[in-house]
């Protein structure tokens, strides 16, 4: 059975195994590696695409579940020439160590503030409590997200 | 220009590999190649580096090209580690490109027939050389000297030599800058290539089926039926050794499944009761290393005994372990996240039996690495299968259990404190005895290999018990025993217990971890005894003025407010300090804890003294995230196994530290020397310490053993 996703704009039909994971179909046969493996079971984020705007493991999605889906992955987030409010705000913050988990933090996080654009504290630890660092970046990582809603503010 | 005048002695990674080239490259493009031995674990030490580079040569940071590791072309640096890269590898690029800088700015002045009595005014600016306003030459312009004319002859061809003057620290431009690390714009927008998305030419996936446990013996398993799969390529067993290559990743988790639910394993209890690892460690043999220094002032009145405890805890990459390697006739080539390119070489000659010469090593960046993680035993992993498969490039990415399950864990170490005090409560005798696994058990410095495959052959390699380096490297579960106070003696016995059945090998910080948090809690108990505020109390018995001032420096940025008594209110502060490995940086930390239903540290002050911060934001990064690592450690962690398996599978059975308990935190650089001294494992011990001490202080009882678990407080409570 073909499959058929967006992924960050562009519709792709794939004929490819669908009980696939979404992650393990992004990597190997649409060459976006931006989505890291990290454990394989949704505890850890470092997966993390936005399916339809919600903020989804691709890790234990799989393909079929995807089928007729926006799927948005951190390299469809936004480019150099024009990039999204977070990952400017990521930068300026130096919210990243080693980065494995970053592309997870940066969809978390697109999705926290599109369900909700000024996120206090406790919103915003509970809307990336998914998401594992091992780097220690978290302190980092919170303050950019609290840099974008800031700018939300009329 | 004034310069700092040279080192009599080269630093000693230059010393091991002096010829200028192997460093640095300067190119026609304008670009400045550099070739460092140290690695990038996610540290930001590639970035360090470059401004010291740039510093030194007069250019732009942006002209830095860092190139990454290979053995045979980057430097011999041995292991990146224990919080040294700046000092080693930042010495040796100093003093390359003073000589290189030195060495340009004379062929300038040659070129241009320069009055001898002019040469010391020639200048560098971004790389041009000139002579007041007139613009001789530049880097780039000499470079047309070495253009296509092969090695030997270019400016750089050359070795280093002692005496060479350095720019003084005072006319810094671009060291002691916060500096954006230029990795993390990449990581950002997803161009990043880690380790784990390398994509090679003809490149097969690999799996390894790794025993139920570490003592398992593999008594038979269904190998044809795994090689009958379609797109499986390979199945290959040696032993207990047990893996397979397939054209694709997904195929190749599959086969391995299919293979795993075929075997038969013969398992065996090997493993200490996991409840009781203080007189598990304390049974074991062992070596002793014991420090004394000075004699036992007289007018003790009397002793205080307490003992601490710290569990395994696994190392917990975010990213699992990752190699690539590929096999042609006799040649390897293998792409690692090791931490030493070299050590790993050397460990792959071994159990591969093949010369140096034919295995090329090449770092590729992997995810945050804290210490001796699976890199180089998945790499045994992917060379293993590779040479199954030649002229196949075979990649290898371990699963979540594995890494969990499988890479070297850090070390459970038990720890008595005595101190014998006077009538004020001050110590006059301070004894302390760990017992402690080695912390080392890194590849490259053995006779056999120290891979974790290779031990599980059908002719296994030997399985070698971790050591400790010597105290001058660094050592290990000695590493900061010795008290900084004053006290006027001390003993301190370290004891390496063998006959550990588990992979233990260094962690961050090593020893320091428990240590520090056994001396500091300790400290906050004799200061309890002697009816005096912490902070007081360890002044009064410290002389080293940086630690006085990092620890008056935390007292002012967090209002400590001076408290003999825990203030038992269910929300508590309290205070750590060290001075890592007692020669690198001080750190002071004050965490606040709120102790409920469980420990909540809601806010962490930290002061250090690193010396000369070469990327000062940099050092904030690793100051916080050794903080947070702590927490991490102090709060949750200890690895979990039975008397036969591991149990730690994923992120449930192993909890780290979320963003819901993440602390905030606040970070002041305590400026104190010229010299730069290593950030990456400073605060480690003293935010456990830290937040024993504010547990003590919002409940008035004292929690002994890590992790800080809410039965080990209601225990304590109950006691």
């Amino acid at each position: 059975m073909a499959v058929s996703i967006t992924v960050n704009g562009v519709r792709r039909t794939l004929d490819v195994d669908a009980d696939r994971s979404l992650l393990d179909v992004l990597r190997n046969e649409l060459d976006l590696r931006a989505s890291h493996f990290g454990c394989g079971v949704g505890q850890c984020g470092a997966c993390m695409v936005l399916l339809d705007g919600h903020a989804v493991p691709s890790c234990d999605t799989p393909l079929w579940s995807a089928d007729g889906k926006d799927v948005r992955t951190a390299e469809g987030l936004g480019t150099r020439a024009a990039p999204h409010a977070l990952q400017l705000a990521f930068i300026e913050e130096q919210a990243a160590q080693c980065g494995y988990c970053t592309s997870g933090m940066l969809i978390s996080a697109a999705a926290l503030l599109r369900r909700d654009a000024d996120p206090d504290e406790a919103a915003i630890r509970a809307g990336m409590a998914r998401n594992l660092c091992r780097c220690g970046t978290h302190p980092r990582v919170m303050r950019a997200i609290v840099r974008v809603a800031a700018r939300s503010r009329p | 220009m004034s310069t700092d005048v040279g080192l009599a002695v080269l630093p000693a990674s230059l010393q091991a590999n002096p010829r200028l080239s192997t460093w640095l490259r300067l190119t026609r493009d304008g670009h400045a190649w550099v070739s460092s031995g140290k690695v990038e674990l996610g540290q930001g030490i590639l970035g360090a580096l470059s401004q010291i580079v740039a510093e030194e040569l007069g250019i732009r940071v942006e002209r830095v090209r860092m190139t990454g590791a290979v053995t045979g072309a980057s430097p011999d640096e041995a292991v990146t580690s224990g919080s040294l890269s700046v000092q080693h590898s930042g010495a040796a690029l100093r003093h390359v490109c003073a000589q290189a800088r030195a060495l340009h700015l004379a062929r300038a002045a040659a070129l241009h027939a320069v009055d001898a009595q002019d040469v010391a005014a020639l200048e560098v600016v971004d790389g041009e050389i000139r002579l007041g306003d007139r613009r001789l030459s530049s880097y780039w312009d000499l470079a047309e000297d070495e253009a296509g004319s092969g090695a030997g002859t270019g400016l750089l061809d050359v070795d280093a030599v002692p005496g060479v003057a350095t720019r003084p620290a005072a006319a810094y431009t671009v060291v002691g800058r916060a500096q954006p690390r230029a990795d993390i714009a990449d990581k950002v927008f997803g161009e990043f290539v880690f380790i784990h998305d390398l994509v090679l030419p003809r490149m097969a996936h690999g799996r390894v089926v790794r025993p139920p446990s570490p003592d398992a013996v593999l008594e038979a398993c269904d190998e044809d039926a795994a090689r009958a799969l379609d797109g499986v390529l390979a199945v290959l067993r040696d032993g207990s050794q047990l893996g397979v290559v397939a054209e694709t990743e997904t195929l190749a988790e599959r086969a391995a499944a299919k293979l795993a639910a075929s075997c038969a394993w013969i398992e065996r209890e090997s493993l200490p009761d996991a409840d009781a690892l203080r007189p598990w460690l304390r049974s074991l043999p062992s070596t002793a290393l014991e420090l004394r220094q000075g004699e036992p002032a007289p007018g003790a009145v009397r002793t205080l005994r307490a003992s601490y405890d710290k569990p395994f805890i696994r190392h917990a990459a975010i990213g699992p372990s990752c190699a690539l390697a590929r096999s042609e006739g006799e040649a390897l080539e293998v792409w690692t996240h090791s931490q030493a390119i070299y050590n790993l070489r050397r460990d792959l000659g071994l159990a591969f039996g093949l010369p140096a010469e034919r295995i090329r090593v090449r770092h590729v960046q992997g995810a945050g690495c804290y210490g001796h993680n699976g890199a180089d035993d998945v790499a045994y992993d992917a060379a293993w299968l590779a040479r199954a498969c030649p002229g196949r490039a075979v990649r290898v990415q371990w699963s979540r259990a594995d890494e969990l399950c499988w890479s070297p864990v850090g070390p459970a170490m038990a720890i008595d404190l005595e101190a014998d005090v006077d009538a004020a409560g001050r110590v006059l005798a301070w004894r302390h005895s760990a017992w402690s696994p080695g912390h080392g058990l890194r590849p490259g410095r053995g006779a056999t290999p120290t891979l974790l495959g290779s031990w599980y052959l059908a002719e296994p390699f030997e399985r070698i018990a971790a050591v400790d380096a010597p105290r001058a490297a660094g050592g290990g579960g000695d590493r900061n025993a010795e008290p900084l106070y004053a006290f006027a003696s001390h003993e301190v016995v370290c004891r390496r217990v063998s006959d550990v059945p588990m992979r233990t090998s260094a962690l961050r910080s090593l020893g320091a971890f428990a240590n520090v948090f056994a001396i500091e809690s300790f400290m906050d108990e004799l200061a309890l005894a002697a009816d005096e505020d912490p902070l007081a109390y360890r002044l009064a018995q410290l002389d080293d003025p940086r630690g006085r001032a990092v620890l008056r420096a935390v007292a002012a940025m967090s209002g400590w407010t001076p408290r003999a008594r825990p203030a038992g209110d269910g929300i508590g502060r309290g205070l750590g300090f060290a001075r890592y490995k007692g020669t690198g940086a001080w750190c002071a930390v004050v965490a606040e804890a709120r102790v409920e239903e469980r420990v909540r540290v809601l806010r962490l002050h930290i002061a250090v003294d690193v010396g000369l911060a070469v990327n000062p934001d940099g050092v904030r990064q690793q100051i916080e995230g050794g903080a947070l690592q702590a927490t991490s450690w102090t709060l949750f962690e200890e690895a979990h196994f039975d008397r036969t398996r591991m149990l730690d599978t994923d992120w449930d059975a192993y909890p780290i530290l979320r963003f819901t308990d993440a602390p905030r935190i606040d970070v002041e650089l305590v400026p104190g020397g010229m010299a730069s001294l290593g950030a990456g494992e400073a605060s480690l011990g003293p935010t456990a310490a830290a937040i024993a001490n504010a547990v003590h202080d919002a409940l008035g009882v004292r929690v002994r053993a890590l992790p800080l678990r809410p039965e080990r407080i209601v225990q304590a409570m109950d006691a």
